[in-house]
């Protein structure tokens, strides 16, 4: 005697809404708390290191857009010294190819993705808003070398960062957010 | 002795002239249940965006206040804002009249709901059956909503729902003759008193024939066939904006919480209960008739017109037959001190016949669904 012929299934299916009642909801509360990305990205910017950098031009070849500005003089002892080193970030496809180029590891993708701008010129990157820092950290893409001193790559959906509202509406999901898979 | 005939003797001993002792209660009240029903709709409307949103594992609004208390402000400022669009083929002013004709109605219901002992506006000796009457009215409203608009989406809407409402009433009715042979009275008062078990008990397949039917008429899901987005768009509000619209929203509300009320009296008794005084368990008990709405709504898919209809005549109205019968005879054999075995009878009676009905709607047994 099947009971699902009976009125069961409907019963079935209360239960289970029932049971995501106390459920810890799967909500990310976006600019209070994030997910984690990806080590090895293609996020927004890149992450240009100078001092490696000998200013010989093969990601300007590469970029499809030709979006990549270089400018350079001659220094001390035939070397060449950057003096402009630009990339519209508004018509960049984050193909990747001007990283895979580079032949001296002087250029990585960057990690950040919140690169919303006002105005057309600010998504214009300079030398200095390029170069690597402790805000435009350099991805793994194509770089797994960098990979240590990026946190260590986790589940992307249930490893959020600290902050973020906390969860009064039910108290019995007080527990962990995003702890149940 | 209603709150407000004392109210009307209190003012009659302070000397006010005749007339004033009869219009300034009947104001007072309409004033009373204007404020209350908006209230608890505003409420309402965020219970359930919590609640429906917590069923699904999300969050629902909590940004707007506390817990998203004044979204559904929020949300009456945007829409009363709204520009009132009327179609060029409308009938102008049906189209007018329409929104109006559903909420009054509703609004009506609640002179009837006594919300504590002796807290009901108009102890009428039939007042069950005036709520079924009244509530028969909205819709027309609807009818003249879907019809007024020229559109074909309300007008299908509009067609479904003369349906559903029809079908589902008698059910309904039948359910509560059940109650009225039990208690000798159609008088909401009388229904709660006589409930020293509450009738859920004593009668648990006329509950669920009520709760059922009262769900198609408040058009809640699974009945929401006259405004089924994925097949009509919005049914028979389409071609509704501003105001307009946001008196269909709160009818929708209102209905759901003036059915909750009229539940809770027939079945849940009312105001009665332990410690508590009888206004806060009356408001518990419509909230959680209104959370299992919500569960329901969240739970269980539409359902398709033709099963719609053969759900109401194959299904409600013999077992709700079968039941008003069984209650009769109950009620002429067994002696009014042995609730009990009437409480205990019952429930095999519900179990027997929802397993027996319920094999009329299976695919399997050779049998075609429906």
């Amino acid at each position: 005697m099947k009971f699902e012929r009976y009125g069961m299934g409907i019963v079935k299916g209360l239960a289970l809404t029932l049971k995501h009642l106390f459920r810890a909801p799967i909500t990310v509360q976006y600019p209070d708390e994030k997910l984690n990305i990806s080590n090895r990205t293609r996020g927004n910017e890149l992450a240009w290191s100078p001092e490696r950098c000998t200013g010989c031009g093969t990601c300007t070849k590469a970029c499809l857009q030709g979006n990549i500005i270089l400018v350079t003089h001659r220094g001390e002892e035939n070397k060449f010294i950057v003096d402009k080193f630009e990339v519209d970030t508004g018509r960049c496809i984050f193909c990747g190819l001007c990283v895979e180029s580079c032949p001296y590891d002087a250029l990585a993708m960057g990690v950040n993705y919140e690169c919303a701008k006002y105005r057309r010129r600010d998504a214009v990157l300079s030398k200095e808003q390029l170069t690597v820092s402790a805000e435009n950290k350099p991805s793994a893409y194509y770089r797994p070398k960098f990979a240590a001193a990026l946190p260590k790559q986790s589940l992307l959906l249930y490893n959020r960062t600290e902050g973020g509202q906390k969860l009064k509406f039910f108290p019995l999901s007080k527990r962990k957010r995003g702890s149940g898979a | 002795m209603t709150l407000l005939d004392q109210f009307q003797l209190f003012l009659k001993s302070a000397g006010w002239p005749d007339w004033a002792v009869y219009v300034t209660p009947a104001l007072v009240a309409i004033l009373l249940i204007i404020g209350a029903v908006l209230t608890i709709v505003i409420v309402f409307i965020w219970w359930e965006r919590r609640l429906i949103s917590r069923f699904q594992i999300r969050l629902g609004p909590n940004r707007c206040g506390p817990e998203g208390l004044f979204q559904p402000i929020a949300t009456a400022i945007k829409i009363l804002l709204k520009e009132d669009i009327v179609p060029e083929k409308a009938d102008k002013l049906i189209h007018f009249i329409a929104p109006i004709t559903v909420f009054v109605p509703i609004l009506l219901i609640f002179g009837v709901v006594p919300v504590d002992k002796g807290a009901i506006l108009a102890d009428l000796n039939v007042g069950i059956i005036y709520v079924i009457a009244i509530s028969s009215i909205s819709v027309i409203g609807i009818f003249m909503a879907a019809w007024a608009s020229g559109n074909k989406y309300s007008f299908i809407s509009g067609v479904r729902s003369i349906a559903q409402m029809v079908s589902y009433e008698i059910p309904v009715v039948l359910s509560i003759v059940g109650i009225a042979l039990v208690t000798g009275s159609f008088s909401m008062l009388k229904i709660v008193e006589a409930q020293t078990i509450p009738f859920i008990l004593l009668q648990p397949l006329g509950f669920l024939i009520f709760f059922l039917g009262s769900l198609a008429e408040m058009n809640r899901s699974p009945f929401d066939l006259l405004e089924a987005d994925s097949e009509i768009v919005a049914g028979y509000h389409i071609e509704y904006s501003g105001m307009k619209f946001a008196m269909f929203y709160l009818g929708e509300y209102g209905v759901a919480l003036a059915y909750a009320g009229v539940i809770t009296t027939l079945f849940l008794s009312g105001w009665q209960g332990p410690f508590l005084p009888g206004i806060i368990w009356f408001l518990i008990k419509v909230m959680m008739v209104f959370s299992v709405i919500v569960w329901i709504r969240s739970t269980l898919p539409r359902f398709r017109v033709d099963q719609l209809m053969s759900f109401a005549w194959k299904a409600m109205l013999p077992m709700a037959v079968i039941n008003l019968v069984l209650i009769a005879i109950e009620v002429l054999v067994i002696p009014a001190s042995l609730q009990w075995v009437m409480m205990i009878l019952n429930f095999g009676f519900a179990a027997v016949l929802i397993l027996l009905w319920s094999k009329l709607f299976t695919l399997g047994g050779g049998r075609v669904e429906v």
